[in-house]
């Protein structure tokens, strides 16, 4: 009898690995599973028998038979690991895609050049601790003209190609030329000292080229506090200056004239496309004309009652549409302004 | 303002041979160069020749063929695009080699299948004034004209110059003329300046006896200067007067008329002449003109005065003669027959002139400097240099003038503070360092204390009157690059408003949808706001450049839907876009300005009015607005009576959703249905919001109950939606439309709308008891209130 177990019981460990190994699928393997270790399986037959001997025998055969069951299940375990792998191997290489064949892309809009101009100028600013201001777009004499030491029939409102709205008595309400009215409303509103920009739409009676629009945007730039100097204006814009366009570009001031700032000057920076050294954009100078600047009037600060004695301001401010054009190298202004996807979307960011 | 380095040198010592660095230096001063020709350079290789015949070109009717002697008596054949020419005029030719001064070299080659051996030139293409309208014929009048083959530079009497044009601010009426630029420009280089005495000869007898001026308004006109030149005779000016004030872009006419042009260019000083003869009695008056006055000017127009606006030089029967400051009268003009001059140099209040030129439409090179402010003290150095220019002719003033002088400027000393030039420039002068800026240029500066000055200021500077005018001119020639720079500190913190940064997160929430920013023109044609489905009162413009944008937008929507008619128009169908921007209702009453917001629009082409709908629900669950409601119950001018609604938000209307009208598609000319938002910005931006307070997540499990009902037509979805929520109770924690059906067995005239409702409690876990209830309060709720019937 114990004979008979020891025998069957080789012949069971001598042949399991064999038969373990050769299951080709799962299902299978779960087949020779049950076939050698399940309820009815070979060995818990034999395990059966084993009540039959006396203690010893029971105990040797006992110990033998575990061995034989281990040995089966460690097969199992392995067979059952390959054969998961390579079982999810197939899936993976079934479910294999061609990443590039993708049909609907996802999409994003876009934010208006001249908005993204907007924000990057704002946000340099913002770094340099100036507030941000708005105002109508449709203004007053007062407000556009009168109050920045442009009394009616100055010469230099000829500096302005203005846009009258039928408002009012005539020539009065203005669609606003530049954004400085703002200044004015700042002024007026609030007390200095005073640190802001103005970013905003502004208008002109210009016929649309490729430089050129009715509507275009500037950001202007306001500082009133005490003992603001002409040094200050310099700094401030030259410090705008290697922030915004990068290190290699700066700054310089030349005389020139405003009826609201005095002294007036022109703000140029170096050429953006040559750096300085002189090329076709810039005609050879090396520079290319931002916008104007200066020291606040001393008839502007009267004019919102501020006492010029006591407070001193610079204002700057320049054109937004054609920085936001250099910086993607667009040549026509009104490419801009047809809402044409085809353009738009060009520009994410 | 143009000058020439050869003029400048007539005042001061100049360089000359560095003529970009001198132009670096005027634009320092603020005197801008807009750029530097040099004239007579690149002309060699360019000679006389003789126009032998002129034939049609074979194969092309806007070129012609030229045969050309150089001298030695051969014909050499050139085609030419201009057609001023006649056969034996003189004419530049640029022979083959040639580089002309854009660069271009001269080649002998075929056009239309001629040859071309060289290049007949246009004056402009020498450098020699701006005409370009044909070629340069040459005078050959006199000793038969010069010999072939001759240098035309040589033939010209070209000396090599240098041209600047220069951008002059309103404010430097001094650089109006030749010696001022020359005299800013002195001072900085350190360098010597001096104009000239004139050298001539007067003729006997006195002025006084022959001219009289009245001045009845001594506010228009603040000195008259009246001289009588005698001996004129009419004749053509020297070459080089006609050659400099064709270089200045003026067009020689007779020796008198150039003088004064001369004169003008030179010492910023507009002058007049009259025919003496012509002028009855020898007397001028001067006025403001009076309503009916008229007068035909030089040009030939007759034009009616306006009463305190233009003033006028009348004759002593108060005939007008002149527009003052703005343009001469025919009646009085010089002709060939003149033999005889009056010459008036004035100074007129600079307002007056600016007025006047400006609604007389007449702008002119003496417009242009009286309104800046002439130099009321050089009349009488004008006069004089005016009299030698015409000297050669045998022209002689008169012994005496006639001054009458008006109001002119208030000349005082200013005071200027060296404390406060450097306050205001954050530099470190010393005040001895000011005279020192300010002389060369004409101020008289005395001390006055310690460390202030009193300045006179010079007559021919009227545009600078307060302490801060001069610091500027000291600042000029200080020079700006040597002002220091630093950065004031500011005691403010940098930062966006609430609007500008909720502005922001709708921009980007937009984008996040893929939706493009576009910003279309707020200017509307008259019919635009009416073919957009928009009734309704706009602004509109006084002076617009065309009636196309003549009408200021109320609305965001003709705008954006002229941007889908482009886009479809251009095969790009389906196109997203907003934009943010300000509309323009009518004044409200008692206001001045328009009634201005800001409005944010959307337009989805392709898309039906749900996907406007969820547009919103983004922006406003991102605002965290209050309470937003879509009201279907009234109608919105210009959308789909069916697919329209108002956003209301607080209970305060705040914008419109839904579908454009076909009609207005259709006039428009867009095929696609276009779903379409606005949102007035300004007035959401402005209501309480922005509040996410924190629900706390609840660890127990939920449970998810859906319930359809069939409700009537009539009831919003919005309303069955709140009343669910307010039966579900604190339970609810999420509440989803997920499924509408119409159809049997569902009822006509019904629909099934059905809800998954999120059940949970923070504090344990439901039962079937709970969610029981739950479902059994939401039915009985929408039975009795909506009459809407759980379905099984």
């Amino acid at each position: 009898m114990t004979d008979d177990i020891t025998e069957t019981l080789e012949q069971i460990g001598a042949e399991a690995p064999d038969r373990i190994a050769a299951a080709a699928s799962l299902d299978e393997l779960r087949a020779v599973e049950a076939d050698l270790l399940g309820k009815k399986g070979e060995l818990t037959a034999l395990k059966k028998g084993l009540g039959a001997l006396g203690p010893d025998e029971r105990r040797a055969a006992g110990q033998a038979m575990n061995d034989v069951r281990a040995a089966v299940e460690s097969a199992l375990a392995g067979r059952r690991d390959a054969l998961e792998s390579s079982e999810r191997a197939l899936t993976l290489a079934a479910e294999r895609l061609d990443l590039t064949e993708v049909v609907d892309h996802a999409s994003r809009g876009s934010l208006h050049l001249v908005t993204q101009t907007w924000d990057r100028l704002v946000d340099v600013f913002l770094g340099m601790g100036f507030t941000v201001a708005e105002g109508p777009e449709v203004e007053t004499d007062w407000y556009n003209f009168e109050a920045l030491n442009i009394p009616a029939a100055h010469p230099a409102r000829g500096m302005w190609d203005t846009l009258y709205v039928d408002l009012g008595e005539p020539e009065t309400v203005v669609l606003r030329t530049h954004t400085s009215p703002v200044q004015i409303r700042v002024m007026t509103d609030g007390e200095p000292p005073i640190y802001a920009v103005m970013p905003g739409r502004v208008f002109r009676r210009d016929t649309a080229d490729a430089s050129h629009m009715p509507v275009f945007h500037q950001i202007e730039g306001l500082v009133v506090d005490r003992g603001i100097s002409f040094a200050d204006l310099a700094g401030t814009l030259e410090a705008f200056t290697t922030a915004y366009f990068g290190g290699a570009i700066h700054s310089r001031l030349r005389p020139s004239y405003f009826p609201f700032t005095e002294p007036s000057a022109e703000y140029d920076i170096n050429c953006l496309f040559c750096e300085g050294a002189g090329c076709r954009t810039c005609g050879q100078t090396g520079w290319l004309e931002l916008g104007g600047c200066g020291m606040v009037h001393p008839n502007v600060l009267r004019n919102v009652d501020l006492d010029p004695e006591e407070w001193t301001g610079f204002a700057f401010g320049f054109g937004l549409d054609r920085l936001a054009l250099m910086r993607h190298g667009v040549d026509d202004i009104r490419e801009m302004y047809t809402g044409d996807v085809r353009f738009l979307e060009q520009f994410p960011a | 303002m143009k000058v020439l380095l050869s003029w400048l040198r007539e005042f001061a010592p100049f360089p000359d041979d560095d003529p970009v660095g001198l132009g670096d230096v005027m634009s320092d001063l603020g005197m801008a160069v807009e750029s530097v020709d040099r004239i007579g350079e690149g002309l060699d290789g360019i000679v006389v020749a003789r126009v032998l015949a002129l034939r049609p070109h074979p194969n092309a009717d806007k070129i012609q063929l030229v045969d050309v002697d150089l001298g030695d008596g051969e014909a050499l054949q050139i085609c030419c695009g201009a057609f001023n020419m006649a056969e034996s005029d003189l004419v530049p030719l640029a022979t083959l080699g040639t580089v002309m001064p854009g660069g271009m070299e001269i080649a002998r080659r075929k056009l239309r299948g001629e040859w071309s051996n060289g290049m007949l030139c246009s004056g402009k293409e020498l450098g020699l004034g701006d005409d370009h309208s044909g070629i340069l014929v040459l005078d050959s009048s006199d000793v038969g004209g010069p010999a072939l083959g001759t240098p035309i530079t040589e033939a010209l009497g070209i000396t090599p110059d240098v041209l600047y044009d220069l951008e002059i601010n309103p404010n430097r009426p001094d650089a109006m003329s030749v010696a001022g630029v020359a005299r800013d420009l002195a001072a900085r280089l350190h360098l010597p300046f001096a104009i000239p005495e004139p050298q001539i000869e007067l003729v006997a007898g006195d002025a006084a006896e022959l001219v009289s001026v009245e001045l009845l308004d001594p506010d228009l006109c603040g000195r008259f200067h009246a001289r009588v030149i005698d001996g004129v005779h009419i004749e053509p000016s020297p070459p080089w007067i006609a050659e400099r004030l064709t270089a200045l872009g003026m067009r020689p006419i007779n020796n008198v008329v150039d003088a004064s042009n001369y004169v003008m260019l030179e010492l910023g000083q507009p002058n007049h002449t009259y025919d003496l003869a012509k002028l009855p009695d020898g007397t001028l008056r001067v006025r403001w003109a009076v309503d009916g006055d008229t007068i035909t000017t030089l040009d030939g127009v007759e034009r009616g005065l306006v009463a305190g606006r233009d003033g006028v030089i009348t004759d002593g029967a108060d005939v007008p003669v002149g527009i003052a400051g703005v343009m001469g009268g025919a009646s009085t003009e010089i002709s060939d027959t003149t033999t005889s001059v009056l010459l008036e140099c004035a100074w007129w209040r600079p307002m007056a002139i600016a007025v006047s030129s400006k609604y007389l439409g007449l702008r002119s090179e003496a417009s242009a400097r009286f309104e800046r402010g002439v130099d009321p003290d050089v009349v009488d150095l004008a006069a004089r240099r005016l009299a030698e220019l015409l000297a050669p002719s045998g022209a002689r003033l008169v012994e005496g003038s006639v001054t009458a002088d008006g109001e002119l400027p208030d000349r005082s000393p200013v005071r200027v503070r060296a404390d406060r030039v450097n306050r205001l420039l954050g530099t470190e002068l010393e005040p001895a360092e000011i005279p020192a800026l300010l002389e060369p240029i004409g101020f008289v500066v005395e001390p006055a204390g310690e460390r202030d000055f009193l300045v006179t200021i010079p007559s021919f500077r009227f545009d600078t009157t307060t302490e801060t005018d001069i610091v500027e001119e000291i600042a000029r020639h200080h020079g700006y690059s040597r002002i220091p720079r630093r950065v004031p500190t500011s005691t403010q913190t940098g930062s966006l408003s609430p609007v500008q940064r909720d502005r922001r997160t709708v921009r980007q929430v937009l984008v996040g949808l893929g939706i493009h920013e576009a910003m279309p023109l707020p200017f509307l044609a008259p019919g635009d706001l009416a073919s957009a489905g928009l009734p309704g009162e706009a602004v509109t413009l006084t002076n617009p450049l065309a009636a196309e944008e003549s009408v200021l937008r109320t609305s965001l929507r003709p705008g954006l839907l002229r941007a889908v008619a482009y886009n479809e128009s251009h095969r790009t169908d389906g196109v997203s876009l907003f934009e943010i921007g300000q509309v323009f209702g009518v004044p409200a009453l008692g206001a001045v300005l328009p009634d201005e917001r800001e409005h944010l629009g959307v337009v989805l082409a392709g898309r039906e009015a749900p996907a406007a709908v969820q547009v919103w629900e983004l922006v406003h669950r991102t605002l965290g607005l209050p309470s937003p409601e879509i009201d279907q119950g009234r109608a919105v001018a210009g959308l789909h009576p069916g697919r329209a609604a108002v956003l209301t938000s607080g209970g305060v209307d705040v914008g419109e959703v839904g579908e454009i009208d076909p009609g207005v598609l259709a006039a428009l000319g867009i095929r696609e249905r276009v779903a379409w938002l606005q949102v007035d910005l300004g007035t959401v931006l402005g209501l309480p919001h922005g509040e996410h307070p924190y629900r706390p997540i609840s660890r127990y499990p939920s449970s998810d109950l859906d319930l359809a009902f069939e409700v009537d037509e009539t009831v919003p979805a919005a309303r069955v939606t709140a009343a669910v929520r307010d039966a579900a109770g604190d339970l609810l924690v999420d509440l989803r439309l997920f499924d509408v059906f119409r159809g049997a067995p569902v009822p006509e005239g019904h629909r099934s709308l059905a809800y998954r409702l999120r059940l949970q409690a923070p504090d344990r876990t439901l039962t079937d008891d709970d969610i029981a209830s739950v479902r059994d309060a939401v039915a009985a709720t929408l039975a009795s209130s909506l009459d809407a019937t759980l379905r099984a």
